[in-house]
């Protein structure tokens, strides 16, 4: 593997992260990650769609007339995602419907169209293909952290099994119903950002 | 940069759109019996939770649920007006939703707070049965919320005014926020309060803030933070189907042949 295709597939886990240097797609890593099984789903989801999606715009991008460039995109991402949430519906009916909207949702997840227009319009498909695969990668690494975190210290769970017994329950563990709610994913987000940025300060803005 | 023709840009869009909605429509159709399939059988589970029968969020195999909704659920017709049983309609077949669509099966519903426009003649309602005595009843509720239809389940006891718990399988409110409907420590508050008051009227209700403990405050259901207008939905939802033109006549008659028996 050439180093372009390598720094395609892995610099978006951490040098680029998108959730933690791109800050983008934040709505749904909000949303969906109250539970490590939707994380999870979520993840699979959005992986499948980003590479797809960065695929089929890379064999077609010679043909895109620029004028109806973004549409065109729009298009093969929104059909993408309806596949998507068809097959999870029919396979893994409980957790489609936890995350209802936030399936439909990945159409204006802006990491799928700006990895479209920004990588896969001018780069060949393979390594679109790896480009979305690494950025598909990148934000379920943070989605699978902050659902990990959140359900563990949030419910005491991992994977829906009780890891810590709760008071209520007779244990000792009294859950933080802060991590249950959206600002315990914004908090966890910030401080991952933090880190990540300290680790690698020139990620950061002057 | 290349310059395009307008014939071609058009046909290019033309094209994609073409092959989006065969890959789209292929999906969907080979598809739908899956999720449809799964549609029964959430709706089997929901009917089994708010029976007590299952666990909420327990996981159970496709046959488990199939199996222990044919061992202990039964399914009756019911006609609404006046209350009876009507066998004349297979109830494993009827769906409920589709005829009160069909103006043969339905009417216009008298004017409601609950959002309902129609009415079906029939309703299909879920009995647990042990040891041959109906040991609750679930009847289906449906109403609107703040943005969608929300549709659901509500168990009553024997005594018909008791609520042995609440479910509801689909809807589209706010995830977070109406969409806690969804949430088993919401849901389990409504457990032993009362539906009707002593004259029979519906009188549970789902208030803004904090309601009592179930002994002192038997009508009231804690309200939503954040989502006051879906649980003003769900109090007229429920208190509509309690009602004159929902299953009230049907749980009076269920009560005389009860007390007579």
């Amino acid at each position: 593997m050439n180093a372009k295709r390598k720094g395609a597939l892995l610099d978006p886990l951490f040098n680029d992260n998108p959730i933690a240097a791109q800050v983008l797609g934040i709505c749904s890593a909000l949303a969906v990650t109250t539970k490590l099984e939707t994380s999870v789903v979520m993840s699979l989801a959005v992986i499948a769609v980003l590479s797809l999606s960065n695929l089929t715009v890379s064999l077609i991008r010679n043909l895109i007339p620029p004028s109806i460039r973004i549409i065109v995109q729009l298009t093969i991402i929104a059909s993408l995602v309806i596949v998507t949430d068809q097959i999870l519906q029919a396979f893994v009916y409980d957790i489609s419907k936890q995350l209802s909207v936030f399936v439909g949702l990945i159409i204006t997840n802006c990491i799928v169209m700006g990895r479209a227009e920004a990588y896969a319009m001018q780069n060949p498909p393979f390594e679109s293909l790896l480009d979305g695969l690494g950025n598909g990668f990148g934000y379920s690494l943070i989605l699978i952290v902050v659902g990990f975190l959140r359900e563990l210290i949030g419910a005491g769970k991992f994977f829906g099994y009780q890891v810590l017994p709760l008071v209520s329950d007779g244990g000792w563990y009294q859950p933080n119903g802060l991590m249950v709610l959206a600002p315990g994913a914004f908090f966890l987000i910030g401080i991952f950002i933090w880190a990540l940025r300290t680790w690698k300060p020139e990620l950061q803005e002057d | 940069m290349r310059q395009y023709s307008n014939a071609y840009v058009i046909g290019f869009a033309t094209a994609v759109c073409l092959v989006c909605s065969i890959v789209v429509s292929t999906s969907a159709v080979v598809l739908r019996d899956r999720q449809d399939r799964n549609k029964v059988l959430d709706r089997q589970t929901q009917v089994l939770v708010v029976a007590g029968l299952l666990e909420e969020g327990q996981k159970t195999g496709a046959d488990e649920v199939e199996r222990l909704f044919e061992d202990n659920i039964q399914m009756r017709v019911v006609d609404l007006e006046t209350g009876e049983y009507d066998d004349s309609v297979d109830a494993a077949a009827y769906d409920q939703r589709k005829a009160s669509k069909d103006p043969a099966t339905s009417r216009a519903a008298p004017a409601n707070n609950a959002g309902i426009t129609r009415l079906p003649s029939r309703a299909l309602v879920y009995q647990r049965v042990a040891d041959d005595q109906v040991q609750s009843l679930i009847l289906p509720v449906e109403g609107k919320g703040l943005w969608s239809t929300l549709y659901g389940y509500i168990a009553l006891a024997p005594d018909t005014t008791t609520i042995e718990g609440i479910t509801f399988y689909e809807h589209g409110e706010t995830p977070g926020l109406g969409g806690e409907v969804d949430n088993p420590s919401w849901k389990s508050l409504w457990v032993g309060r009362q539906a009707y008051d002593e004259n029979w009227q519906p009188a549970v209700e789902v208030i803004k803030g904090l309601a009592g403990p179930v002994a002192e405050d038997p009508y009231r259901v804690d309200g939503i933070s954040g989502a006051t207008l879906t649980a003003r939905g769900v109090s007229d939802l429920v208190r509509f189907w309690l009602g004159e033109n929902g299953f009230q006549p049907y749980l009076s008659g269920f009560r005389a042949e009860r007390s007579a028996s």
